[in-house]
């Protein structure tokens, strides 16, 4: 074997190292593209699943026995596999709907936003409900000024959650031509070329943790009296 | 059972008044009539499930009545909007039940928020309630769990007077703090209500705490029953039956030692006499008391006790009775104090007496006797609740 014919992959393995910043330089307008995709996707699908997990929560939190029911069907949309769903609505709305991605992205998140909300409402202490009603509030007072307050905590836990697997769930997407990191990861993969792959798939890390830490922020903004638990003397 | 007669100033009124739960076998309050005079501290005690907190939620209407009719200042609580209604009732519950996510000074504010007063008006207000209930002010910033349970129970007791309510509801208010901090917090009620002068209504099973913090009480029974509307002396001294016998439990005579002040006393002068006594007067003194000691007084004030054979020998020798050696009085009480302050410092103090300092000037003695006769006589009056 002379110098001159190594095997191939070695040659690969030389030339194709875990991130070439040429690369990433010359490709920063299709890198950015994926990542406003990303998060365009992201916020599509929170902002879906948000209204429709407040509906159903608001619907659970009235009439107790339909809790049982809504649980079961956001826990079975859950349970499909998101390849498989992708796979199913491509057809549906066609692969370049963004609607195909947004709609089944949607859905994850149903299961652990409503259950956070109502589990927000419920942590209300009683007491603290009671004290409202004998002052005089008005139910629908109260709801919004004392019982949505209080609820937020838990409610920013469960948009937490929602996004972060969102985001993960996001480059999946990108077996029907969607997914923003997503396609760079599977593009990278395709062509055994690691820089795309690396640059996707890091980027959609920072971008969980960027989200995350954001709303984590915000959270504490819209809860102020979270903050400030010094533990009183008695 | 609640007075046939009306007395002039019923407050609030509920005329057989019954509630039964859906899905209940009986009746959790059952044709209940009850007055509570205006200005008075009422206290609902009895076990659990008694009704008393079922009573006290019909009057603002956080339980509606299944019959009977309730009354505040003469107007059915039916005839307005349970929301107009409570606003205009001040309610204290034991989890107080502050807004956590509101400041202090947002949690005072809360019914004048909701009468939509003025911003200006409604931060006067919290100042003077802060005051009031005894809070610091720099609290007002704080949120409610950097509070301590006093604070806490001091917070809702504000907000419920914000808008300066005629009634107050108070169900168990301080059942949740530890008993130092009750004590004061009830002591702190009493003497808010010497200033705000409300119609209070207080649930409550601690038994103690009705004797100490009442006008009246009603001790209900299961089913709502009020097995004896009395004061609490009269609680203590006569009670109505087995029921309440056992309830109020053991040493309800010396319970009442703490109920009554000196003051309701008949006061007597006892073997004391002014500094410029005829020997005749000191004499008589001693012969009436029998005592080995007299007691001087100077311009009504006490200024010590005297040994009787101290005096006789001066008088003998012709010296003032003014320069005849004098020994402080050991036990002084006030008027405010109770029998049972009385009895602790008469008995710690090595004297049979106790003598009467009413705000400097002498204003007589007591013995162990006199309390003992206090006691025993039914037409003691009673100085509990004269706050």
């Amino acid at each position: 074997m002379t110098p001159g014919s190594l095997p191939r992959a070695v040659v690969a393995e030389a030339t194709n190292p875990i991130i070439k910043w040429e690369w990433v330089v010359e490709e920063r307008d299709q890198i950015w593209q994926a990542v406003v995709e990303h998060v365009t996707l992201t916020i599509m699908a929170m902002a879906l699943g948000m209204i429709v997990s407040s509906l159903l929560a608001a619907i659970a939190l009235c009439y107790r026995w339909t809790m049982t029911p809504i649980t079961a069907a956001t826990s079975l949309i859950y349970t499909l596999p998101s390849v498989a769903l992708f796979a199913l609505l491509a057809p549906v709305f066609g692969n370049l709907s963004r609607w195909t991605a947004v709609l089944p992205l949607a859905g994850y998140t149903v299961l652990i936003l409503v259950t956070n909300i109502v589990a927000g409402f419920q942590a209300v202490p009683p007491s603290v409900r009671d004290a409202a009603d004998g002052m005089g509030m008005s139910r629908a007072r109260r709801v919004w000024t004392v019982d949505l307050p209080l609820a937020v905590p838990f409610i920013v836990t469960g948009v937490r959650i929602a996004t972060v697997s969102t985001v993960g769930l996001v480059t999946v997407a990108a077996i029907i031509g969607q997914g923003g990191l997503g396609r760079l990861i599977f593009s990278g993969l395709r062509r055994a070329f690691w820089t795309p792959m690396t640059v996707g798939a890091s980027l959609s890390i920072i971008l969980a943790l960027a989200l995350d830490a954001f709303i984590l922020v915000i959270g504490l903004w819209l809860a102020p009296w979270q903050r400030r638990r010094t533990g009183a003397t008695p | 059972m609640a007075d046939d007669t009306v007395p002039t100033d019923i407050a609030i009124r509920l005329a057989n008044v019954t509630k039964t739960f859906d899905g209940a076998s009986g009746a959790a309050v059952d044709n209940l009539s009850l007055d509570i005079e205006s200005g008075t501290i009422m206290a609902l005690l009895g076990p659990s499930g008694c009704g008393k907190t079922t009573t006290l939620r019909m009057i603002n209407r956080l339980t509606e009545p299944t019959a009977g009719t309730i009354e505040i200042n003469g107007v059915d609580v039916m005839s307005q909007s349970a929301q107009e209604l409570r606003r205009g009732i001040g309610y204290v519950i034991q989890q107080v039940g502050l807004f956590p996510h509101r400041t202090i000074a947002s949690n005072i504010a809360t019914v004048p928020t909701m009468l939509g007063w003025e911003k200006s008006r409604s931060a006067a207000r919290v100042q003077e309630l802060t005051t009031l209930v005894g809070l610091d002010h720099e609290l007002l910033d704080r949120y409610p769990d950097e509070l301590s349970g006093g604070q806490q129970q001091r917070v809702g007791v504000a907000r419920a007077l914000a808008a300066d309510p005629p009634v107050l509801l108070m169900d168990e208010p301080f059942g949740a703090v530890d008993p130092i901090v009750r004590g004061r917090l009830q002591d702190e009620l009493l003497a808010l209500q010497t200033k705000v002068s409300k119609t209070i209504v207080l649930v409550t099973h601690d038994v103690d705490e009705a004797l100490r913090v009442a006008d009246r009480i009603a001790l209900m029974n299961v089913g709502g029953v009020i097995e004896q509307l009395a004061t609490p002396d009269e609680l203590l001294r006569a009670p109505a039956n087995d029921f309440v016998k056992s309830f109020v439990g053991e040493n309800r005579g010396l319970r009442r030692l703490a109920l009554n002040t000196v003051s309701a006393l008949r006061f007597h002068q006892g073997p004391v006499v002014n500094l410029d006594a005829t020997s005749d007067d000191v004499e008589r003194a001693i012969a009436t008391e029998g005592t080995d000691w007299i007691g001087i007084t100077i311009d009504g004030r006490f200024a010590g006790w005297t040994k009787v054979d101290d005096a006789r020998a001066a008088r003998a020798n012709g010296t003032a009775l003014a320069d005849v050696q004098r020994f402080d009085p050991i036990a002084q009480i006030e008027p405010s104090s109770t029998l049972r302050a009385a009895m602790e410092l008469i008995m710690s103090s090595n004297s049979s007496v106790a003598v009467i300092d009413d705000g400097g000037r002498f204003g007589g003695v007591v013995t162990l006797e006199d309390i003992r006769r206090a006691l025993s006589s039914a037409d003691i009056e009673t100085a509990n609740g004269t706050i």
